[in-house]
């Protein structure tokens, strides 16, 4: 029994090394760009952080099936000096088992923000090849911008043809007002002097006003 | 030298000397006035320069030797624009009428020039207009952040970005298919694009408001519209010049290769930007000069306004070429950045390894050792002087390049209102000289009712103009826009402009022409004008009209479309004119270079009648 134990013991971590390689049917890489996303302030890549690495995955599945997932049954392989490394899950009850491609997806899927923050890392700078990040909708206001500086522009038109309109009625007021005041200088002047050719030049005065006032108009 | 067509008739429809100076000293007539000089010279200037000079001029600048294009264009402009332009001026302030006036007063067979101006400002301001409607799309949807052509929209189940903006950019997207939702030909107009025609509605409108009541209104707005271009051309220069690459851009733009000087290509196409730089044969500058007192002095106008528009025409592309080595300069960086990420990912080398002062090196070293992986890649080259000459004219520029570099400036919207309200500025101030001279000369032809006022003409023009326009808001508007711009806006110019050089000076009599200049201004033009007036000019316009003619009917009619389907997509697809756009050709270019010859063919035709009615009824009333 014992001999048993140590040789599924001895096997097991073989039989998951042969799981695990490039290129794997289930199994995904995992690239990440913590120089690009962290500047001065990027950490090394080790150990430690391949450790928390699994345990954020070991979390995800917990979250997505409800089994015990340990730090054990993410196995890792092949790590590059990029920073990139393939990884299969196993099944905690069977460790020989491999979780389908598919449930590791929706869990990264699901926990995808978390494991980001995890590593203080973003989608573009921590790739998983072969799960694409759910894109932002473009950024769209309730009403469309546009519309509301072309009813801007439109009222301060209106603005403009009322003043416009405004502006030639108290012309076209002050002219007539002018006219009338005229006139009764006039007929004060032509009751005073009762000359006979009194008619004519007032119809002459009249005619060159009225010819004055239509120069203006045309303009 | 002393060649004159005998013009019988002349000194009775022409105002003569004494009462020339009666309306001066009186100050009476119906003709309206400048309140001041400067509103004169700065809405000549906001005139001719326009948004050809941002985007045009750089272009043909860059295209054409660099700095060495400045040669040919300098030596054009005092040879040919110069000239005309002051014969322009002086026709105008000497008979003091429109386009039509002018022409009918030196010979009523010349009507026909007149007309001619008039009809190709109004086909030209159809489609102006329309590009500022785009500016004013582009200019109302600047007030947001993030601006709009930022982002790519999503395909209905959100997994990824529409295929037609991933495969070309935001940008691109954003102008063809946002903006004007293009169709694949001009012959397929597909329906009307109703934020289109809102924007168009809106142009029509504030361009009639302004100019509603001639030169008293538009003459405020000039102080604006003509002032601003400088004052934001200033503020890209300091922000242009601060960020990284442009120098590559200037250095681009005035690299002078002097081989381009012995193509002959180089100085027609400078010729013919003079010409069209100084909008001379619009009719509008007769127009404007006509309004200045008696004795003005049109020949210092003349060269001030030279020196402004060529001084502008620099100016405005060494800002142009700041912004445009800027944004090549940040796709080359993009470029290699990608280059060396797609290295280091299929190399699993690490991070930073490879950087921009090892690019090169790094990359022939893999290449070398691991030739068929190298191969599978696909890595582009990424090449400086291939982006900085990409779509750096016309449309081309402001809507998808200048755009594209405001993005990637700190805070953009700023940038973009700032640009796109510089360019509405320069279109609306051009497009008051246009709708001059397509009023005044409606005044002068005495074909609207007499009462109408000088406001229900301009709105009735306005009104037509948009109705008219609304064939640019359909989806294949953009290609029927570059159709006029191509064929109306060019062949008609020069015809009529020759036309009426030799007017002035063989049927108006260059020697009345020298004693009207030294009546006004107090001396004889000197040999220099008489030289360029006599021979130069027309002999530089006739050989650009007849390369440009020439050249035009050896090429086949091709134009560029937007096509996702086609192989060249993201690029623009060179596709063959359907074959009924001849006749289009012909009415745009066609008709009113036409008008000149026929309308005088006409009226001689009509007087010999006349004649020979009067003189049989004459032999009826003697018998």
């Amino acid at each position: 029994m014992l001999e048993r134990v140590i040789l599924l013991l001895c096997v097991l971590p073989v039989l998951a090394a042969q799981n695990c390689r490039p290129n794997a049917p289930e199994g995904h890489k995992v690239r990440l760009s913590i120089k690009t996303a962290l500047g001065d302030e990027a950490y090394d890549w080790n150990e430690n952080e391949l450790f928390l690495f699994q345990s954020t995955m070991a979390y995800a599945m917990r979250r997505l099936k409800g089994q015990q997932f340990t730090v054990s049954n993410i196995v890792v392989c092949n790590e590059t000096p990029r920073v990139s490394f393939w990884f299969v899950v196993t099944s905690p009850q069977d460790p020989s088992q491999l979780v389908p491609k598919g449930e590791v997806e929706e869990a990264v899927r699901k926990s995808r923000n978390r494991i980001n923050q995890a590593f203080m890392l973003s989608d573009s700078t921590l790739e998983f090849i072969g799960i694409l990040p759910t894109l932002a909708a473009p950024v769209e206001p309730p009403t469309p911008t546009w519309l509301i500086v072309f009813g801007v522009v439109m009222g301060l038109v209106v603005a403009g043809i009322f003043i416009l309109l405004m502006l030639s009625s108290v012309q076209k007021k002050r002219k007539k007002n002018k006219i009338a005041d005229e006139e009764e200088e006039d007929e004060d002047e032509g009751t005073r002097v009762q000359t006979p050719e009194n008619g004519s030049t007032r119809v002459d005065y009249y005619n060159n006003s009225f010819a004055d006032d239509e120069r203006f108009t045309h303009m | 030298m002393r060649l004159t067509v005998p013009n019988p008739g002349l000194t009775l429809r022409i105002p003569n000397y004494e009462d020339l100076e009666k309306m001066d000293k009186e100050e009476a007539g119906d003709r309206p006035k400048w309140d001041n000089k400067a509103q004169y010279i700065l809405t000549c200037v906001g005139f001719c320069i326009g948004i050809g000079n941002v985007w045009r001029f750089p272009y043909l600048c860059q295209s054409h030797g660099g700095g060495a294009f400045l040669i040919p264009y300098l030596i054009l402009l005092v040879l040919e624009g110069l000239p005309l332009l002051l014969m322009e001026f002086a026709i105008g302030q000497r008979l003091r009428k429109g386009s039509v006036g002018v022409w009918r007063a030196i010979s009523p067979y010349l009507t026909g020039v007149g007309i001619a101006s008039m009809l190709v400002s109004f086909l030209i301001g159809l489609y102006y207009n329309t590009l500022m409607a785009w500016i004013m799309w582009y200019l109302f949807n600047s007030f947001q952040d993030p601006l709009p052509w930022t982002q790519c929209p999503l395909t209905e189940n959100s997994t990824e970005y529409v295929p037609e903006c991933q495969r070309s950019s935001t940008v691109d997207y954003y102008f063809y298919r946002e903006t004007l939702n293009i169709s694949t030909s001009i012959a397929n107009s597909g329906g009307i694009q109703w934020q289109m025609v809102v924007c168009l509605f809106a142009a029509w409108t504030v361009l009639c408001i302004s100019f509603i009541r001639g030169i008293n209104t538009s003459g405020k707005a000039v102080y604006v519209t003509a002032i601003l271009p400088y004052i934001v051309l200033a503020i890209f220069l300091i922000r242009g010049l601060t960020l990284k690459g442009s120098f590559n851009g200037i250095q681009y733009l005035f690299t002078p290769d002097v081989n381009e000087l012995m193509k002959p290509t180089t100085w027609l196409d400078a010729g013919a930007q003079v010409f069209y730089a100084f909008s001379l044969a619009w009719g509008g500058l007769i127009s404007f000069s006509s309004y200045n007192p008696v004795h003005n002095n049109c020949m210092q106008d003349a060269v001030i306004l030279s020196a402004v528009t060529g001084l502008t025409s620099i100016y405005a592309a060494t800002v142009t070429y700041s912004i445009i080595g800027f944004r090549a300069t940040q796709n080359y960086d993009n470029c290699v950045n990608e280059n060396i990420m797609a290295l280091t990912n299929t190399f699993d080398l690490p991070e930073m390894s490879i950087n921009s002062s090892n690019y090169d090196e790094a990359l022939s070293q893999l290449n070398s050792s691991y030739p068929d992986a190298f191969l599978g890649l696909g890595i582009q080259t990424c090449d400086l002087q291939k982006l900085l000459s990409e779509g750096v004219e016309g449309t081309g520029l402001a809507f998808i390049v200048f755009t594209e570099a405001i993005t990637k400036m700190p805070g953009s919207p700023a940038w973009s209102v700032l640009f796109f309200f510089m360019l509405f500025c320069l279109g609306l101030s051009t497009l008051f000289g246009n709708i001059e001279g397509v009023v005044a000369p409606l005044t002068d032809l005495n074909v609207l009712p007499k009462n109408w006022p000088q406001e229900v003409l301009t709105g009735a023009t306005c009104m037509v103009s948009f109705i008219i326009s609304l064939l640019f808001a359909q989806h294949s508007g953009i290609y029927w826009v570059t159709l006029f711009d191509n064929f109306a806006g060019s062949i008609p110019l020069l015809t009529i402009g020759l036309f009426e050089m030799i007017a002035v000076v063989y049927i108006y009599g260059i020697d009345r022409f020298n004693e009207d200049i030294e009546f006004m201004i107090g001396h004889k033009p000197s040999l220099y004008w008489q030289i360029s007036w006599r021979f130069i000019s027309p002999i530089i316009l006739l050989v650009i009209l007849v390369f440009y003619l020439v050249t035009q009917t050896q090429q086949e009619l091709t134009y560029l479309v937007w096509d996702p389907s086609s192989a060249e997509f993201p690029g623009l697809t060179s596709v063959p004119y359907p074959s009924w756009i001849s006749s289009i050709i012909f009415l745009l270019a066609g008709v009113p270079s036409l008008i000149v010859p026929m309308y005088a063919l006409c009226r001689l035709v009509f007087v010999y009648l006349k004649r020979k009615r009067k003189s049989s009824d004459k032999t009826v009333q003697i018998s």
